[in-house]
């Protein structure tokens, strides 16, 4: 041995094998339940892309895959003739209201993440912080009932002509459900700038708005970014707000008066319309699941991306 | 410096320092607006359900059926005992398994191993799946599929089923807030358990989780209060409105966020109307939920 100690032998020989105790058999098998719990989320991640995968071949077997990504009629549930898979306003009307939500959630969220991470006082920060929470924890069935009932009949009092399911709606109180998403996310990667950077731009004349937009906000910009793909990414995948505020059927137009449906709406609607299992019709809920499943997981692999690439590391 | 020259400077400073108070007062004004239109929305929407909701809570709506021919009659009797049902077995599947999870991936995963990692990817991955594709996974999996545990649905929505959908949904909260929690224990305490001869299961079961639990009981009650308002997995696994018996396991069931979406469709506004109330009731169940969860933490909160 290099420290002239020969662990091997000696007056007593020790050896130094581990030996299979009945307690570190009961150890070792309390680990092997414990990781069985953290497989069952691998579990759940491959039970949701073989559900998904299985019946989407199914449904491909049926409609070309060009039809689908191409075409732009959509009216699976229509009987005969004018039954067609074609996904693309569905597709659009989603990324549509995603954009109308986003046009709402992103300068409020980011005001609110802002005013609270730099601007509100200890005592102020303590108050907002849990209502701006409070908003993030209303269901959203509740957010739907609002814009039906009370959003849509405002824009219709002040002058706007939209019908009774619309998308400026649906898009607008959509943008109010993820702003708290934005507001929180972006407050913390904001709080987590150190003290020092703004003190050292205040050493040096700024003002405390250029503190924020030149010194503080770029170096939170990884948070940022996670915060903004975090809130499209829900915004996507919203399904009750479009569902009942937007109508049941997707346009492929830029007019917001009229209704609109994202994919997790259609997906609602088709469960609980009367479609025998097993059609075709059926099977168009595990194609546009697959459509909706792969766009939320790539968006949220780029904010992982984003927030490990672009972190600043301070210490 | 002449006196001239120093007056100069000065004025261009105070110019400049006039310009940047405009612009440093705009800055907070247009942030002061975000956070004004932000609140008026929260304001007018709980203002607006208030209204319309809090009139109609009789003992009668509470314990009533609900009807589709009278609208005073109605009742949200079956959406809130199902939807109490549905929050106790899910804390009863997330719970164990959550916390089991946490343990493994604070306690013992060595995080440099290639499945470790890919577990903790999955679980960050799996909480920003949009709930409609976990309501595809119960109707596909465990409502008709291979997992009807102990062939309970025999195909047909059961309570069960939607209880298992809502908790797998919420499971990557509990786990993500857990480890939180369990990390926050200093390791001096660990090592101190473990150098008094304790194994590593006793140090965790003994000091680590105890240490944990306000913050574990906080991600709980807040994964439950998500998995209770919760809408669409519930149509997809096949909640319905109109259930007039109580709500047992292993059978069909209504919940109140079904009940609200039921009514907020009704053309008929009398109708209509009854979805404020039955937000109003669930909007308390949460507030009770969060009292609870702020008294555990204030109650329990360790301070090391």
């Amino acid at each position: 041995m290099a420290d002239g100690h020969d662990w091997g032998s000696g007056p007593g020989p020790v050896s130094l094998t581990r030996v299979r105790t009945r307690r570190s058999t009961g150890e070792q098998a309390i680990k092997v339940v414990l990781a069985g719990a953290a497989v069952l989320s691998v579990l759940t991640t491959t039970g949701i892309v073989f559900t998904l995968l299985n019946e989407s071949t199914k449904f491909f077997g049926d409609v070309p895959v060009a039809d689908f990504f191409f075409g732009t009629d959509w009216a699976p549930l229509a009987g005969g003739e004018s039954q067609s898979f074609g996904v693309v306003p569905l597709l659009w009307s989603t990324l549509y209201l995603t954009f109308i939500a986003l046009i709402v959630a992103v300068p409020l969220g980011l005001g609110v993440g802002i005013y609270l991470a730099e601007y509100a006082s200890p005592r102020v920060r303590k108050t907002l912080k849990p209502i701006v929470e409070v908003l993030a924890g209303v269901p959203t069935i509740v957010f739907g009932f609002f814009a039906l009932t009370f959003f849509t009949p405002l824009l219709q009092d002040i002058g706007l002509n939209v019908r009774v399911f619309n998308g400026l709606s649906g898009g607008i109180i959509l943008g109010i459900l993820v702003l708290p998403t934005i507001a929180s996310v972006s407050e913390d990667a904001m709080s987590a700038v150190p003290q020092s950077l703004r003190e050292g731009a205040f050493g040096l004349g700024a003002a405390k708005w250029q503190v924020v937009v030149r010194v503080v906000f770029p170096a939170a910009l990884s948070g940022i970014v996670a915060a903004l793909v975090l809130g499209a990414s829900r915004a996507i995948g919203e399904t009750v707000v479009i569902l009942v505020a937007s109508g049941n059927n997707p346009n492929l137009t830029f007019d917001l008066d009229v209704a609109h449906q994202n994919m997790a709406a259609f997906i609602a609607n088709v469960a609980r319309a009367d479609v025998s299992a097993g059609s075709t019709a059926y099977a168009t809920i595990f194609a546009v699941g697959t459509t909706l499943f792969v766009l939320t997981f790539a968006l949220n692999l780029v904010a992982i991306r984003v927030v490990r690439k672009y972190r600043q590391v301070y210490e | 410096m002449s006196v001239a020259e120093s007056a100069v400077t000065r004025r261009i400073v105070e110019r400049a320092s006039s310009g940047e108070r405009t612009k440093e007062l705009l800055f907070r004004a247009s942030l002061l607006l975000c956070l004004f239109i932000t609140m008026l929305f929260l304001g007018v929407l709980l203002i607006d359900v208030a209204l319309d909701g809090v009139p109609l809570l009789t003992p009668e709506f509470i314990t009533n059926f609900p009807s589709r021919l009278d609208a005073g009659r109605s009742g949200i009797r079956p959406a809130l005992i199902g939807t109490l049902y549905l929050g106790v077995l899910c804390a009863a599947f997330i719970v164990p398994m959550g916390v089991a999870a946490a343990v493994y991936l604070e306690e013992y995963a060595d995080s440099e191993r290639w499945y470790n990692r890919m577990i903790e990817v999955n679980i960050q991955n799996l909480a920003s799946v949009p709930s409609v594709v976990y309501g595809i996974l119960g109707l596909a999996f465990i409502v008709r599929g291979p997992i009807d545990i102990w062939g309970l649905g025999q195909g047909s929505p059961t309570l069960l089923a939607g209880a298992l959908t809502l908790g797998l949904l919420v499971l990557p909260v509990v786990i993500i807030v857990s480890r939180e929690a369990i990390r926050a224990v200093p390791p001096s305490i660990r090592e101190g358990s473990l150098a008094l001869g304790a194994t590593q299961w006793q140090t965790i079961w003994k000091q680590v989780l105890p240490g944990s639990v306000a913050g574990i009981a906080t991600g709980v009650i807040l994964a439950l209060s998500r998995a209770i308002g919760e809408t669409a997995p519930l149509i997809l696994v096949g909640a319905t409105a109109f259930r007039l018996t109580d709500p047992t396991i292993d059978g069909p069931f209504s919940a109140l966020p079904i009940a609200i979406f039921n009514a907020a469709g009704e053309p008929r506004a009398e109708f209509q109307i009854l979805a404020a109330g039955a937000i109003v009731v669930l909007l308390v169940v949460l507030l009770l939920m969060n009292s609870v969860a702020i008294y555990l933490r204030n109650r329990y909160e360790q301070k090391w």
